[in-house]
């Protein structure tokens, strides 16, 4: 029993670490997103207004006007030159900059369709005199989560969400359409030690790849780990194997790998949607936030981010963790029992 | 001799067609024995329903006397027609992961010696040529030291050549006191490896026995075989039974010399005319009317 286990999940080992392109795109696929989310989201290329200004040659500084000296100043504004107008209203017409401005001719064109040029239309005027509110500015108090560390647990959930699903599921209908789970079916070898096989096998390649990642960006991006490496592993292994035992569901009858590709395309989209692995779901509607409970990758990544972000224990994160033990159990029966060695 | 497989009114109807009705036979050990009949005929749905891997509509199956207990996979060996092999795997790891997977096993070196995989071993599955292929999925089928071994038509596909060295490795576990169940559609090879037939049309066994008794029993004469443009009238008075073959004419008959007689009495030009004694192909035309190789 154990011994046909062992045999199968060295085999799938070695049919994984061989396929070269699998094996480069599960590590390479991470470090090439966080990769360019550092540089993207860096403090200094982080832009969020485009605005033109038309400075003819010859003309005096665009920023001699005190209102536009002031509105140059703000952060997150890209201030792109424009030798002439017409070029530069055809790139607002088109909403490649978000506002234009003739320093000399002291006017300025928006789009009255484009939210982003009412904003900076807003920080222009904004601009104009100091503010007078009633509200006092206060710095955050407590450790600050850089962005790229608050993405860094999503990217990473990600990934193993797409390496469990389309690895796992995949692969076993591609066995399935090609008789070589036939082929098994008529070796002593049981069901369950087929897929418990599959897991340990896509596990092992899940935590290593996710390790060598992991480690990769610690390296060089300094990563800082508040909570404990263990509880993180614990959080990372249900994650996974719960993805793993998903798969399976899937995978457990259908011998069409286009079948399996749409079924696992319309199982991983909401997931990387909606179990906040880009962007936050606060202000999303209630339902959206509740629906997105249920995905194990949300469980997944809200448990990593409590621990790499906020440094949280064991019991900080035991509902994510019992939720997704249960994920587990439920998947792993449900994918048991329809599963089928053959096609038809 | 007790049979080591029994086979009792065996039938698997689908929704749409009976693919096996009704058929029976006991096979003793140590024998070849191959079920013979063209494409669709529902040889490949018998063997499988034997096997364990569909279930039977009715009918009753023996191994050793016994239903199919868990013991019956870890003892028969099977080779399927059309199996895909793991990729990226080496045909001696793929050879060594699914003979690990019975409690009985094989020796790794009378496998590769038995099945001519020396040469192979390190080669990845995705390199090897179709005559090779079968020679592992064959070696996969012994890798369980089994008693009955099933082959569903393993010859299909190969070239003349790929198919006599499958031939001779058959020929050698046979040697070994195996017993082996053998589909194809080639009756050249079940007249050189099996021992007793059944030949299979429409899911029924249609007619059973040795091949040299059958063809004594069912097609003793000849078959001429003419590239002629006759008509249908005029083949009508031949006291012969005829067919039309891709471009061509047979005649099966019990007197040939008679039967070319009246050939010349009819004016027929007989320059293409070819006589030789019948096979297990024209046996199979005789009872059903159709070809073997349809």
């Amino acid at each position: 029993m154990i011994k046909r286990i062992w045999i199968l999940f060295r085999a799938r080992n070695h049919e994984f670490l061989r396929d070269r392109s699998a094996l480069a795109w599960n590590v390479l696929f991470p470090v090439l997103v966080i990769v360019g989310f550092s540089v993207l989201f860096s403090d200094d290329r982080q832009v969020l207004y485009k605005v033109g200004i038309v400075t003819p040659a010859g003309a005096t500084s665009a920023a001699a006007d005190p209102q536009l000296e002031n509105f140059m100043k703000t952060k997150y504004i890209d201030f792109i030159p424009f030798g002439s107008e017409e070029p530069a209203l055809n790139k607002l017409l088109h909403h490649r900059i978000d506002l234009l401005i003739n320093p000399e001719r002291r006017t300025y064109w928006t789009s009255n369709t484009s939210p982003k040029g009412y904003i900076a239309e807003r920080l222009l005027k904004a601009s104009a005199d100091s503010p007078r509110t009633g509200l006092g500015k206060e710095s955050i108090r407590g450790v600050e989560v850089p962005y790229i560390e608050w993405l860094f647990p999503g990217i990473l959930g990600m990934n193993m969400m797409f390496s469990a699903l389309f690895g796992v599921g995949y692969v076993v209908v591609t066995y399935r359409k090609n008789g070589v789970l036939k082929r098994m079916s008529v070796t002593p070898l049981r069901p369950w030690e087929f897929l418990t096989s599959q897991i340990f096998s896509r596990m092992y390649i899940l935590l290593l790849t996710t390790a060598v990642v992991f480690a990769g960006c610690m390296i060089i991006y300094g990563f800082e780990v508040r909570g404990s490496f263990l509880t993180l592993l614990l959080v990372f292994i249900l994650g996974g194997i719960s993805m793993v035992s998903l798969a399976l569901v899937v995978a457990s009858r259908s011998s069409s790998e286009e079948f399996a590709g749409g079924i696992l395309n319309l199982i991983t989209w909401p997931m990387m949607f909606l179990s906040e692995v880009w962007f936050s779901l606060e202000g999303a509607e209630p339902w959206v936030q509740k629906a997105s409970r249920a995905f194990p990758l949300t469980q997944m990544i809200d448990a990593l981010r409590k621990i790499m972000n906020d440094g949280a224990g064991l019991r900080d994160v035991q509902s994510n963790i019992i939720i997704l033990a249960l994920m587990t159990l439920v998947f792993l029966i449900t994918g048991s029992l329809l599963f089928k060695w053959q096609k038809g | 001799m007790d049979p080591i497989i029994d086979v009792r009114d065996l039938k698997k109807y689908f929704p749409e067609v009976k693919a096996v009705d009704g058929i029976s036979f006991a096979i003793e050990p140590g024998i070849c024995f191959g079920l013979l009949g063209p494409n669709g005929a529902g040889k490949t749905t018998a063997i499988e329903v034997i096997e364990g891997i569909l279930e039977p509509t009715a009918g009753e199956i023996y191994y050793k006397g016994e239903p199919r207990g868990r013991s019956f996979k870890n003892e028969v060996g099977i080779q399927f027609q059309n199996t895909e092999l793991p990729q990226y795997l080496t045909v001696k790891e793929t050879l060594l992961t699914f003979r690990d997977l019975y409690d009985r096993r094989s020796d790794l070196g009378y496998l590769i010696e038995t099945c001519r995989l020396e040469e192979i071993l390190k080669r990845d599955n995705r390199k090897i040529s179709g005559g090779q292929k079968q020679r592992l999925l064959l070696a996969m089928a012994l890798a369980n030291d089994p008693e009955l071994i099933f082959l569903d038509e393993p010859t299909t596909g190969l070239d003349p050549q790929a198919r006599r060295h499958l031939w001779d490795i058959v020929r050698n576990i046979k040697s070994l006191n195996k017993t082996i169940v053998l589909t194809t559609h080639y009756m050249e090879e079940a007249e050189i490896l099996c021992d007793r037939i059944g030949i299979i049309d429409h899911g029924k066994i249609i007619v059973m026995g040795t091949p040299a008794g059958l063809l004594r029993e069912y097609a003793g004469g000849s078959t001429i075989t003419l590239r002629t443009e006759i008509d249908d009238a005029m083949l009508q008075s031949i006291p012969c039974r005829w067919f039309r073959k891709h471009g061509h004419i047979e005649i099966q008959t019990d007197s040939s010399g008679e039967c070319i007689r009246r050939l010349v009495e009819l004016g027929v030009d007989l320059s293409t005319m070819n006589v030789r004694h019948q096979n297990i192909e024209d046996l199979f035309l005789k009872l059903t009317g159709h070809e073997l190789r349809a």
